[in-house]
């Protein structure tokens, strides 16, 4: 096995590296729930903006909407609709109405989960709302297949939207204000997924789910949300690979969340560091969603990131048996505009499930 | 782990950050900055010489006020017909030093805020960007002007 270090090698992180092979003892669960009746993904919707939809992966999307504003007076407005389509869009595939959806699992980026909130207000399910930044989408799927696994309920809808221009008001700056971003900053997605989750159906099944930590390696830099959310993506995916005694070889593909180009190249180093090598069956939503052409700089980031990307064209693949077992790791950074500026470093966080078919 | 591992983990991670993150090439933005700069200042001086030509009769301040209102007119133009911000993201400080990165700081905060209604949207967010530019202009004129009073006895 040849392994290629990129230039992180030469200042001395990576400089003990012992490529062991890992423990094949499983240690005692903490981390890892395995479903005894795993819950059963059989409808899906991805919703994107134009950009995304002229990117590499635009062909798989459900739907591409033109119009950033989705016709409406407002940019919140936009996102709203998009997440109320992508649910709409999951329940219709798979064959349900409405009225058979027992529980809606939703988030997104905006304070007070405003999106996810207005959405709930105008369908009668009962509601969870959650926050987990980024990795909401892994968060909620987790949380829904308890929730059948246990038996309470049928039917559960999960889904998160992320919208450019309303992430960037929140966190940044006016959009036309002209800054420069630097070369490490990544791109908010505008783009929502929805997944129907069922107790009985057809399709993959979700068979366990790994629970993060809120990990803290003191990255304090606003726009370098790679390097702040990696050591969390590697410490969710340690968990899983000691405490299911796996390896990277045994997923056909590890798919993490929105790290972008910079930070899926700093967790392939951090495994390394723990004698774990991610080959060519790990790859990073953020950086597969826009062109280099694009000028994204290291790629997307956002909730609706890795949501539509699962939704679209990773289950379109695992689908028609190109993908038997994926390991889903959606990473979220936990900070707030505050709290940076008031000198605290970024809490990251990364939530995993198993899919398999 | 204890305090001292967890501080010296993160010391070792931000070296490591530090040395594979991707900068900007120093010599390239200067140029970029440079040159954009450069160009708006040598429009701004056009638009004085022919203020001039067509009405000799005005004193230097109105001109160079009427050539600060036509940068700035241009300026939020640009901002509301979206592609400022395409030049700024070139022209970086080139951009945002000069009377039009003023204007476009405004202009791009009340459009955002637009849609929060007039009060409580674009009154309340308008100085949100600019706030630090005029809070330090006032402060460190104010110092420099007592200095010169100190030094020279007058203002």
């Amino acid at each position: 096995m040849s392994i290629t270090l990129h230039k992180g090698e030469n200042c001395g992180f990576t400089e003990k590296v012992i490529i062991s092979p890992p423990h094949k003892q499983a240690q005692k669960r903490q981390q890892v729930i395995l479903f005894e009746n795993p819950p059963r993904i059989s409808g899906r919707m991805s919703v994107v903006g134009e950009k995304e939809g002229k990117g590499p992966a635009g062909t798989y999307f459900d739907k591409v909407v033109k119009d950033a504003k989705w016709g409406e007076k407002t940019f919140e407005r936009a996102e709203i609709n998009m997440l109320m389509s992508a649910i709409k869009g999951s329940v219709t595939d798979a064959d349900l109405s409405e009225n058979d959806v027992q529980l809606l699992i939703t988030g997104d980026l905006l304070n007070q989960l405003t999106s996810s909130n207005y959405v709930a207000r105008e369908l009668s399910m009962p509601y969870l709302g959650l926050y987990s930044a980024c990795s909401t989408m892994s968060e909620s799927l987790a949380i829904g297949s308890a929730f059948i696994n246990a038996g309470y309920f049928d039917t559960i809808v999960c889904a998160t939207v992320s919208h450019f221009a309303t992430a960037e008001r929140q966190f940044r700056y006016p959009l036309e204000y002209g800054c420069q971003r630097p070369p490490y900053a990544q791109w908010t997605v505008t783009g929502a997924g929805s997944t129907v989750l069922t107790k009985e159906g057809k399709g993959p099944r979700i068979t366990a789910a790994v629970l993060g930590k809120v990990v803290d390696f003191g990255t304090n830099d606003l726009n370098n949300m790679g390097a702040a959310m990696a050591p969390a993506a590697m410490d969710t995916l340690l968990a899983l690979f000691k405490e299911t005694d796996t390896d990277a070889d045994d997923y056909d593909l590890i798919l993490t969340g929105d790290l972008g180009k910079l930070g899926s190249d700093i967790l392939r180093d951090l495994m390394l560091e723990q004698g774990y090598y991610l080959g060519q069956n790990y790859i990073d939503c953020g950086n597969i969603i826009y062109d280099v052409t694009q000028k994204c700089y290291q790629g997307g980031s956002g909730a609706g990131c890795s949501a539509s990307i699962l939704n679209s064209l990773i289950l379109d693949k695992m689908e028609r048996g190109q993908y038997n077992k994926i390991a889903y790791l959606a990473t979220g950074a936990l900070m707030s505009t505050q709290s940076c500026y008031q000198g605290e470093t970024i809490p990251c966080i990364s939530h995993a499930v198993i899919i398999e078919r | 782990m204890n305090n001292n591992a967890v501080e010296e983990r993160n010391k070792r991670y931000g070296k490591y950050v530090s040395a594979v993150t991707p900068t900007t090439s120093f010599w390239k933005s200067l140029w970029n900055s440079f040159w954009i700069g450069g160009l708006t200042c040598c429009i701004g001086q056009g638009i004085f010489d022919l203020f001039k030509l067509a009405f000799p009769s005005l004193s230097q301040d109105i001109l160079g006020n009427i050539t600060s209102m036509t940068l700035i007119t241009v300026a939020i133009l640009f901002t509301g017909l979206g592609f400022y911000d395409v030049i700024a993201r070139r022209g970086g400080a080139g951009s945002f030093l000069p009377i039009t990165g003023f204007a476009n700081a405004m202009s791009s905060a009340s459009m955002e805020f637009k849609t929060e209604g007039l009060i409580f949207g674009t009154s309340v967010k308008l100085f949100s960007v600019v706030g630090p530019v005029v809070v330090n202009g006032i402060v460190w004129s104010t110092v420099a002007g007592l200095i010169h009073l100190i030094l020279f006895g007058r203002v």
